[in-house]
């Protein structure tokens, strides 16, 4: 099963001809993932050879759909044009688009974001500044190194890219499920929630390991989730508490200010929730490991 | 970023939102002579980008220049939670008959716009939030349709306003949030919006935060005085690195946001065993960790007096490890004798042996490789506290 992401997802590639774009199709079509296509308006006819795969491209994402059959797009055009392409994803209706792009202004993620909405949501938007989405030995969309774990019984949600790799690493011997980096941007497409109920439904997925960080109220409505809808087990984990306030630790939304958004809250939302709560990744780990003992 | 108060006057007249004349000065005579030029009654005001300047002393009114010259001397060097201040603005006096509030913001909680409103304006926003939420009107604004003069009118009466301004007021409304959309801000205020006893709407203070991530479409903002950066910070800023400057001992350099924001607390979890050391400064070198990046990040931090002890602590994902450790012994080669001060290495991930076995093949004096992220925060805290 996993969520939102498997072995019949059949991927194009948003940006493919550019430099980012070449590097990580070639990286995710030797981690296994399906890659149907590219799109590049400038490039359209074209096939482009990627270690030893040819694929074709696309003027846009609604005609590489009609050729390929493609549900899922991930994203690597640069900042100043990404908000066109989540759009176009978006008006192609397809199912899912990953939004790997750093940097795009938040003026631009909240009118695509706002624009999603007044179509109904018919795309699942991941990111944007997101590693994307894995669910191992059966298909990558994205950047996460593929063999950090095989599949396993746990979903991993994480706003944070490294943290998801880290968290990967440490329950290598377990395994997952699915992990989704959904970014640390303050305008996400999937949240903290959206990937919980996903998760929760998901007959492969028996605990879930949640990864949060300072700035915004992701990780408190998380909680107030878990504590209504959330029956599998749930540990998690906050990064910032030595952050100062007023101080961008890095992620645009890595900000706390006031007495907002600051790690201690996010920690104290989740106990009140009964969410463990890892000091360090590794103790989270091991929270995670003794959960797992029990399941 | 945000604004001082005379940037974001500025920046309302060039988008035609209806404000008064402003002038700056750095210098009391600067003050003098700002204050003839507007001539009458003016007001002398500190440039800090902090509330409650006015209960510490930094705004006066001044009814001569030679009033704004003595109002700035006493303003000027004004320690006001701890913003010194560095520069006034002597802005022309108005007739207020009445005071009002309006602010449209990113609410990232809810991804959309939110606008805020209330013909009770003047003091702080967060006590009228507080002591009269129903006086408050928090009005949703999607990011598509935005304000036009409608949706002008529709926040306009629920804040409050009684027919006679709602018309007066939305066109303002609708000019602000074009200031908003087309600054990129996430935050344009105005408090107080006011209304002059001749039957003007003037926005009399404003703040505005620019959204970073925009810069590239706003050349214009390069011009804009910024804050005063730590030296530090100033010299990773121009070097293009994700620094910011902390009060520590223990030097960190990672790769990706969220783990160096774990880094940092793993080390002050560390630190209470070892004299309460604490994390000297956040470093993010990103994805590509190559030896130019690893150096500048390396001299940035070895720079900071404070710092006892580097920590360097690296999950290979894309980067890989051995283009890692060719870094740091490419760093090492360029710092030669100028590193001095020890470094812990945790490499996990892509080519991790690699990235050990060239570390280790090195066998440079300074350098420690430890295998996990904990054993390798508390051994940086440990030779910190040497």
């Amino acid at each position: 099963m996993a969520i939102f992401l498997n072995e019949n997802s059949r991927i194009i590639v948003q940006g493919m001809t550019g430099s980012e774009g070449m590097k990580h199709t070639a990286r995710m079509l030797k981690g296994g993932s399906n890659i149907v296509g590219g799109v590049n308006p400038r490039k359209a006819g074209e096939t482009v050879e990627i270690d030893g795969t040819s694929l074709p491209v696309f003027g846009t994402v609604a005609e590489a759909m009609a050729a390929t059959d493609a549900n899922v797009s991930v994203i690597f055009v640069p900042p100043a044009f990404a908000k066109a392409a989540i759009v176009e994803a978006i008006d192609a209706e397809i199912a899912l688009a990953v939004a790997i792009t750093e940097g795009i202004p938040v003026h631009d993620s909240a009118s695509a974001w706002a624009y999603n909405v007044a179509k109904g949501q018919k795309t699942r938007l991941i990111g944007p500044n997101c590693p994307g989405i894995i669910s191992p030995g059966k298909s990558n969309a994205g950047i996460t190194p593929s063999d950090i774990t095989g599949p396993g019984p746990i979903g991993l949600v994480s706003k944070s890219g490294t943290l998801t790799y880290q968290m990967m690493f440490e329950l290598r011997d377990i395994g997952m499920s699915t992990a989704i980096g959904i970014g640390g941007d303050p305008v996400i497409g999937t949240t903290h929630i959206d990937a919980l109920a996903a998760f929760e439904a998901d007959p492969e997925t028996k605990a879930i390991v949640l990864i949060g960080e300072i700035g915004g109220d992701s990780e408190e409505k998380a909680a107030d989730y878990i504590k209504k809808h959330v029956t599998k087990p749930v540990v998690a984990y906050v990064a910032g508490f030595t952050a100062p306030e007023g101080k961008t630790m890095g992620h645009a939304g890595a900000i706390v200010s006031g007495s907002a958004g600051t790690a201690q809250a996010k920690k104290e939302a989740f106990e009140a929730a009964g969410v463990k709560v890892g000091k360090t990744p590794s103790e989270t780990a091991a929270l995670m490991r003794e959960v797992y003992k029990n399941l | 970023m945000d604004l001082f108060e005379y940037q974001a006057r500025d920046m309302f007249e060039r988008h035609g939102v209806p404000v008064l004349q402003g002038l700056i000065a750095d210098t009391p005579e600067e003050a003098e002579a700002a204050a003839a030029k507007i001539g009458g009654v003016v007001v002398v005001k500190a440039q800090v980008k902090t509330g409650g300047r006015g209960k510490a002393g930094g705004v006066k009114v001044a009814k001569s220049p030679e009033e704004a010259k003595e109002a700035a001397e006493k303003i000027l060097g004004l320690d006001i939670k701890g913003h010194v201040v560095k520069r006034v603005m002597i802005a022309e006096g108005a007739s207020i008959d009445k005071e009002f509030y309006f602010s449209v913001l990113l609410d990232r909680s809810n991804r959309t716009f939110l606008s805020l409103c209330s013909v009770e304006g003047g003091m702080e926003i967060e006590q009228l939030a507080e002591e009269r939420p129903e006086a408050l009107a928090k009005i949703a604004v999607d990011a598509v349709r935005g304000i036009d003069k409608a949706k002008a009118i529709e926040i306009a009466k629920a804040g409050g306003f009684g027919d006679d301004l709602v018309d007066k007021v939305a066109d303002v409304f609708v000019t602000l949030y074009k200031v908003f959309v087309e600054e990129d801000a996430t935050l344009v205020e105005v408090n107080p919006l006011v209304l002059t006893t001749d039957g003007k709407i003037l926005a009399l203070d404003g703040k505005v935060s620019l959204d970073d991530n925009a810069e590239f479409r706003h050349n214009d903002r390069h011009d804009l005085q910024r804050d005063d950066l730590d030296p530090l910070e100033a010299k990773a800023k121009a070097m293009d690195l994700n620094y910011v400057k902390l009060d520590g001992e223990v030097g960190i350099i990672g790769n990706g946001a969220g783990l160096v924001m774990s880094t940092l607390d793993v080390v002050a979890y560390a630190g209470e065993k070892h004299g309460g050391v604490r994390p000297a400064n956040f470093l993010d070198i990103g994805g590509g960790a190559s030896a130019e990046v690893m150096a500048a990040g390396l001299d940035v931090i070895l720079g900071d007096p404070q710092v006892k002890s580097v920590f360097v602590n690296v999950f290979g994902g894309i980067t890989a490890c051995d283009a890692v450790a060719n870094g740091i012994v490419g760093a090492l080669n360029t710092l030669g004798a100028t590193a001095t001060k020890p470094l812990v290495v945790r490499l996990d991930g892509n080519n991790v042996n690699e990235g050990r076995r060239i570390l280790a093949e090195y066998g440079h004096p300074l350098v420690t490789v430890v295998e996990t992220m904990d054993e390798a925060a508390d051994k940086a805290a440990e030779l910190a506290n040497k």
